[in-house]
């Protein structure tokens, strides 16, 4: 993508019948590379781009202005031919045929990607085993629950064979066991290197759990672009070491390397923000001032950070 | 993952036909199953074709009876009678009337999924409603036709091409009806809702494919300029005329030729609508 934009023309009421055009930029010069086989978390506020900008690169949205390609692909103009090549999930709408069994569809998408029948055969034994699919094949799509559907459309996606993989939303809804099932699917499909994948989510455990790459868009602009750990060295993010004191702490206290948070009303139990990258010496410290009766070292939380970069 | 790997589906260059015709093929058995799937629907859709095929049969009969010779329009009681109810039988095979399937998905935003696949949409919607007509053919055709011949006394036709005559004008009808019904439903690419056009294309289709009366029974200059001008009659009247063989076969195989340039020329101006549609679509929702 190169200084890749995308513009909506909006009209906005002004008096009585008239309307006063404005154009919005939804996507505002996004310069990004993503390597074959990354797995890239794309994320930001709502509305802040990231469906424009999947869609103009699987060709559903013409750029206003830019330059993307796709598998060496033009994606507007070559659309049909990078389908055959890209596998895309929108976790707001269905690729399926609301009508159709679930198995039924997954037959007809095999005529429609083209794909011999031993290999749609093989992609779709090993996606029902992993995606537990085998109790809903012949179910109609329109009677599937959320989570049935949406590991359909995963499977979908993926029995062609593509290279790139976008997944939009794709745990959105989900219940906790659906949601793992997902994650732990997508983390086997990435572990083998073949498959690029692009992320968009709200739900930062899936980037955590899938991502080493974070990108973050707001106002159609790239905000960060780099791993989860640069996001939280930037944004002084700090482990937080929790300590349960056999005695009170004394009022005023502080300790080198750490920073005193809080203390609970009975003073025995503190949390420190860490200062230095390893928790050793602090906790040597606090033991030499009271006896420790127990202590935990907390990773900094994505969403924090992320509500802090947003909100910025 | 062992089995997922990423390879690009390997089209065979020796076979693309072979492989169109089996998408082609596929997407139109897709379209078959997914009516199939609504019997009662079927039934009751069927019954009320019955109906209203006999009020319009005893109209039709009662102004063949009050016509010079009893011929109106070239017509006699018999070849009426066969009009009516395979017109009857032909009405959920071209479809005349409420198809919004691309309307509503164009409104959702769920056209986009139509987008994403590697077949071009007007394609897309073709194969299927082509299986859609074969549905109908075998379900909503039959009842009515089977009515008639029970009840009343039909004209059957007497030469031998005009059965494959019939068939190749019945499939044209369809694809040409299909053209207009993309047509209109594209409109809400532009307009976001689509039901103004739609209901003027119900209105004006009853009346124009000859479904409220023959065509003929207009005046001939109106006859021959809707004929020519419109793809309209190609839907009902010319598929019906040639079944009960109203003209000399140079006039049938000429009709059908007609209806086989207004399907292409449809088709063509669907694949044009659909790509200006494409640099201005906006597809709703998140």
């Amino acid at each position: 993508m190169d200084g890749l934009r995308k513009d909506f023309t909006v009209r906005v009421r002004a008096g009585r019948l008239r309307r006063t055009k404005r154009e919005v930029a939804a996507v505002d010069g996004i310069d990004l590379r993503i390597e074959r086989g990354e797995m890239v978390g794309y994320i930001g506020p709502n509305g802040a781009g990231k469906s424009t900008t999947l869609k103009m690169l699987t060709g559903v949205l013409t750029p206003s202005a830019g330059a993307v390609s796709v598998c060496g692909l033009a994606p507007v103009p070559q659309r049909t031919r990078l389908a055959l090549r890209i596998g895309v999930v929108f976790g707001q709408r269905s690729q399926l045929w609301w009508d159709l069994p679930l198995g039924e569809s997954f037959r007809l998408l095999r005529y429609l990607y083209r794909v011999p029948a031993a290999e749609h055969a093989a992609r779709l034994r090993r996606c029902t085993e992993l995606l537990d699919l085998g109790g809903f094949l012949d179910t109609p799509v329109r009677q599937l629950s959320l989570g049935q559907r949406m590991r359909g459309e995963l499977t979908a996606a993926l029995l062609h064979g593509p290279e790139v993989l976008f997944l939009d939303e794709p745990t959105i809804g989900l219940d906790v066991v659906s949601k793992q099932a997902v994650r732990s699917f997508l983390a086997e499909l990435g572990a083998g290197g073949d498959v690029t994948l692009v992320l968009t989510t709200h739900d930062l455990a899936d980037i955590e759990r899938l991502c080493r790459r974070l990108v973050v868009i707001d106002h159609g602009r790239v905000v960060h672009d780099g791993t989860i750990e640069a996001l939280h060295t930037r944004y002084g993010s700090r482990r937080r070491l929790v300590v349960d004191l056999d005695a009170p702490l004394p009022a005023g206290f502080t300790v080198e390397g750490a920073t005193l948070v809080s203390v609970e009303a009975d003073r025995c139990r503190a949390s420190f923000d860490l200062l230095t990258d390893t928790a050793g010496p602090v906790v040597a410290r606090l033991a030499a001032l009271s006896s420790l009766r127990d202590l935990s070292v907390v990773e900094p939380d994505i969403e924090d950070v992320v509500a802090r970069l947003y909100a910025s | 993952m062992d089995r997922l790997d990423a390879r690009v589906p390997q089209i065979s260059p020796h076979r693309p036909f072979r492989e169109s015709l089996a998408t082609f093929g596929a997407l139109a058995r897709s379209g078959f199953q997914r009516y199939i799937t609504y019997r009662q629907a079927t039934i009751a859709g069927s019954f009320t074709n019955i109906v209203f095929g006999f009020l319009r049969c005893y109209v039709l009969l009662a102004v063949a009876a009050g016509a010079d010779g009893g011929r109106p329009a070239g017509y006699d009681a018999a070849q009426l009678t066969t009009f009516v109810w395979v017109g009857q039988g032909l009405l959920t095979v071209v479809a005349l009337w409420g198809w919004t399937e691309l309307a509503d998905r164009i409104r959702s935003g769920e056209v986009t999924a139509d987008l994403l696949r590697p077949v071009h949409p007007v394609i897309g919607y073709l194969a299927p409603d082509l299986g859609r007509a074969g549905h109908a053919m075998l379900f909503r055709f039959v009842p009515p036709v089977v009515v008639g011949l029970i009840f009343f006394d039909p004209y059957l036709p007497g030469r031998w091409f005009t059965g494959p005559l019939f068939a190749v004008s019945v499939l044209l009808a369809v694809v040409g009806s299909m053209g207009v019904r993309f047509l209109v439903n594209a409109t809400a690419y532009w307009l976001h809702d689509a039901r103004g056009p739609l209901i003027l294309w119900t209105l004006a289709a009853g009346v124009l494919a000859g479904l409220y009366f023959p065509l003929r029974f207009l005046p001939d200059w109106l006859a021959v300029t809707l004929w020519v001008a419109t793809p309209f009659p190609g839907f009902l009247q010319t598929p019906l005329d040639v079944l009960i063989e109203r003209d000399p076969p140079p006039v049938q195989v000429a009709l059908v030729g007609l209806q086989a340039c207004w399907a292409v020329a449809l088709l063509a101006l669907c694949a044009l609508v659909q790509r200006r549609a494409e640099r201005r679509l906006v597809a709703q929702g998140g």
